[in-house]
């Protein structure tokens, strides 16, 4: 092979000549990054758009006002104001009453249509305003009900009044109640009272997230007091304590390993392991906690290595110079000054742990429950499940009840990771 | 409850033991005119740990154990008639006597079901009663030990430091333990799901049809009609996987290329958290996301063109989980790209290269191992992804690679079988913990070869 000989000026021809080739290349290269960039801030963009246009008015709904007589030997017949006695009293027979001499309904099918209008949750919620104010008895007050979720989807437009009767959600007798409603001014858009105070419920309209909060905050809590005591001692060991070793080096693996283990997995674990071979209750948070625990361990793990290997060892020599143990140059100095550093990691191990689904479908927290956990050992669910099984539903106002869950889980999660930043730059130290 | 208050009142005691001990402590340093060897409160820590370690631990040995005891002793109590009978379940005749302990009374139980539940109930009083007699007797006994050992010359710092040396080792462990519990709680299910179903079955069949059997078919010995090839459900997994490499390899890649290479600070510190914003979006939203806006846009989008989109289709699914992975690659790469010495880059400016070549011929061939790895990481994350495949993938399992079709996969099969009502030891049970074995394996070997790739370049430059 003989090597062919460019001489310098034909050489810084042919560069002149292909410079702009050259040029026209790095520019498409340049391009080719901004489309990339571009393309993932429109999907990361059209995904909260979605979520959010959808959401927000999951956050609204409708109510119709009407005019209560409080009549206290109907309502509490045993007048003590005792769950008993209001759940025996006639309530939504008085609201029904209050409606039909609104719309005036003739005929069976049509009374029964109508008692249909207003939410079922008009006896609780009459029961509720008296239980707060007995002075209501005796007084005609206007009080707002949720109207039903097929009416309030019709309200907003989802159900066309111009489809067949028989295709369509809602009868023709009640759209005629829903315009007198109206004409009467009774009805009115306003901010939801159920999203934020109701529990899981089968009738969208009444269905909130109060449940699945309390059960995320308790299921976080048992999470937080075992991943964070036991990441840090670990990362604590690992870092300070152990010798290089066999042993450290078969934990070390396995904290990745158990890394990359699909979430869904910790699940099965918890299943076989805590609640077959333990024998613990299914669908409490602390089953939960447990396995989320286990599952942000490598985070917080991982994470608090970095911080406590961040600290100079200056720092330590310093310490040992005047006598201090490795104990206590451990927890007088290394820990301290490591701490914002582990906590930022715990807090986005927090974050994942509140945003994971996967494995606590597994050790059943899908179960439909009403009540709001107390404790830990209470069956109760997550906010993620919820949004999961609201997402399942067919009615249409569960969608935008979801959006609204999946709006305040988000909001959770962007105000953990901002602290999370926060924390970061505000304590962390550069040496 | 009865539970909790026994923990408080040990946790109270152990604290009592520690200000006996820094009393004494103190006391002794104004004798002995501050020659003692430790500081005093050494020798309150001592005291307190002597006597709340040893009754913690009685107390979860205890409160694990009676359970287990307890389900072995009532054995001998559920009746000859009952336990021959064709369709007896230990199990099942344990649930029905929990809950009736529990007071989740359904209709009328049998006789000797509410009389179990008595004698469980005497057995939980009476052990509530030894543990609770137990636990408060080590309590004081070994803290009262500890109070004694406090003398002039006790090295209770040593002994103290002694103790929480090996309380941090131990939970290092728990990470190994974490380990075993997860390999154990699949590999024994899975050993018996291949006692009923053979192995070649499983890996090489293509048809995936599980049902849960009668018990009587399975007492005949006929072959039932469910089949059990996995194939369809990996394949499945891959399609869905590949159509969301699709998405993220080169939206992730160039991202990377341009953040690490041609974007200024300025953009750098504005588009690298948002890219990670798309990995703290909980996946429960992405599959809401999948199953209720793209998934509906592709159909019609689709029906537009003449095509027959599923609505639950692969593509749907895919598409969102590629936009899931992309900061998984951007960033890993990004990382891997900052890590090519700037030297390298300079030498090659120095030849009068422009950026892109520098980027294409210098950077990239010395960043592949590790952008290699990411995307391995990227596809065993998208394999193992759950939620996405649940609310936004179909559950028949077809074996296709047209990404219109509904395909099925390994996780949301799980999850399907595994969430709500279960059949004890049907094999459609046991399938589930046999499908999640395979999926350890493949995603711990995508794991390791990752990581080995990282590992076996990472110091060619330094």
């Amino acid at each position: 092979m003989s090597k062919k000989f460019i001489n310098p000026l034909e050489a810084t021809e042919l560069v002149k000549n292909s410079i702009k080739k050259r040029r026209a290349k790095d520019n498409r290269l340049r391009l080719y990054g901004r489309i990339a960039i571009g393309m993932a801030t429109c999907f990361l963009l059209f995904l909260f758009f979605s979520i959010f246009t959808k959401g927000y008015p999951g956050f609204f709904q409708y109510y119709v006002t009407l005019d209560i007589k409080f009549d206290r030997e109907r309502i509490d017949p045993k007048g003590d104001l005792s769950d008993t006695s209001l759940y025996e009293g006639e309530a939504s027979n008085i609201v029904n009453e209050s409606l039909f001499s609104i719309i005036n309904p003739q005929g069976r099918k049509a009374k029964k249509e109508a008692r249909k209008i207003v939410s079922s949750g008009k006896d609780l919620r009459i029961a509720k305003l008296v239980k707060n104010d007995p002075s209501l008895f005796g007084t005609v007050t206007k009080v707002k009900f949720a109207l039903d979720d097929d009416i309030d989807s019709f309200l907003r437009g989802y159900i066309n009044r111009d489809t067949p009767e028989s295709e369509r959600r809602i009868s023709d007798n009640v759209i005629a109640f829903v315009d007198k409603l109206s004409q009467e001014n009774r009805i009115s858009y306003e901010f939801s009272d159920y999203i934020l105070k109701g529990s899981a419920s089968g009738n969208p309209e009444m269905a909130g997230i109060k449940g699945a909060f309390f059960g995320s905050i308790l299921t976080l809590s048992v999470c937080l007091l075992i991943a964070f005591p036991l990441g840090v001692a670990t990362a604590v060991y690992l870092e300070e304590i152990a010798k290089k070793n066999k042993i450290t080096e078969i934990i070390e693996v396995n904290i990745n390993n158990l890394a990359a283990v699909p979430s869904v997995v910790f699940g099965i674990m918890g299943l076989a392991i805590f609640i077959s071979i333990f024998g613990m209750p299914r669908s409490i948070p602390l089953v939960g906690g447990m396995v989320l625990a286990l599952m942000t361990l490598p985070t917080i793990i991982i994470s608090s290595r970095a911080a406590i290997r961040a600290v100079p060892p200056s720092v330590r020599d310093a310490a040992y110079g005047i006598g201090a143990s490795k104990l206590q140059v451990i927890f007088h100095h290394v820990i301290p000054l490591a701490m914002p550093g582990m906590l930022t990691g715990t807090i986005i191990g927090m974050a994942q742990a509140l945003g994971e689904t996967a494995p606590l479908l597994m050790i059943g927290m899908v179960a439909f429950i009403v009540d709001v956990p107390n404790s830990v050992m209470d069956p109760g669910t997550v906010l993620p499940v919820q949004i999961f099984m609201w997402a399942d539903f067919a009615e249409r106002m569960f969608i935008q009840k979801t959006s609204a869950a999946i709006i305040i889980l988000l909001g959770f999660l962007i105000t953990m990771n901002a602290f999370a930043i926060y924390l970061r730059k505000k304590l962390e130290r550069r040496w | 409850m009865f539970n909790f208050y026994l923990l408080v009142v040990i946790l109270l005691i152990s604290f009592l033991f520690f200000f006996i001990g820094l009393k004494e402590a103190k006391k002794l340093r104004l004798v002995y005119k501050n020659n003692l060897h430790s500081l005093p409160h050494y020798y309150g820590f001592y005291a307190l740990l002597a006597s709340l370690l040893p009754s913690l631990g009685i107390y979860f040995l205890m409160t694990i154990g009676d359970d287990f005891l307890f389900s072995h002793m009532i054995k001998s109590y559920i009746p000859d008639e009952v336990t021959n009978a064709k369709d007896y379940n230990f199990l099942i005749a344990l649930a029905q006597i929990n809950n009736s302990v529990e007071g989740l009374i359904f209709g009328t139980p049998p006789q000797w079901v509410t009389d179990a539940a008595e004698l469980w109930k005497s057995w939980v009083q009476t052990s509530n009663i030894i543990v609770a007699s137990l636990c408060l007797l080590t309590s004081i006994a070994s803290g009262y030990y500890g109070f004694l050992k406090i003398n002039q010359n006790f090295r209770s710092r040593n002994a103290v430091e002694k103790i929480i040396m090996t309380l941090l080792a131990a939970s290092s462990v728990i990470a190994i333990f974490t380990t075993i519990a997860i390999i154990f709680s699949v590999v024994f299910e899975s050993v018996r799901f291949f006692a009923l179903i053979p192995i070649d079955e499983f890996l090489f069949g293509t048809v995936w049809n599980p049902q849960f059997e009668g018990a009587e078919r399975a007492g005949s010995g006929q072959q039932g009609l469910s089949q059990y090839g996995s194939i369809p459900l990996f394949a499945g997994t891959f399609l869905i996987s590949f159509i969301a490499l699709c998405v993220s390899v080169p939206v992730g890649l160039f991202s990377a290329i341009y953040l690490s290479e041609y974007a200024s600070s300025k953009e750098r510190a504005l588009f690298k958290p948002l890219l990670e914003i798309l990995a703290g979006v909980p996946t429960v939203v992405y599959g809401f996301f999948a199953a209720l806006t793209v998934a509906p846009f592709l159909r019609t989008t689709g029906s537009m063109l003449g095509l027959d989109v599923a609505s639950e289709s692969a593509l749907a699914a895919g598409l969102v989980m590629g936009i899931m992975i992309i900061p998984f690659i951007s960033s890993l790469s990004d990382d891997v790209i900052n890590a090519v010495p700037q030297s390298l880059r300079d030498a090659g400016y120095g030849l009068g290269s422009t950026k892109n070549e520098t980027v294409l011929k210098i950077v990239l061939p010395a960043a592949l191992p590790g952008v290699v790895a990411s995307i391995i990481l990227a596809v065993s994350r998208a394999v193992g992804e759950t939620m996405i495949v649940v609310m936004a993938a179909g559950l028949a399992a077809n074996l296709t690679a047209n990404p219109l079709e509904a395909v099925t996969t390994v996780t949301s099969q799980i999850v399907t079988i595994l969430v709500g009502d279960q059949e004890f030891e049907s094999a459609k049970t046991l399938s589930a913990f046999a499908l999640a074995l395979t999926l350890i394996i493949i995603t711990l070997c995508m794991n390791f070869y990752a990581l080995h790739i990282v590992k076996k370049y990472r110091e060619q430059y330094e």
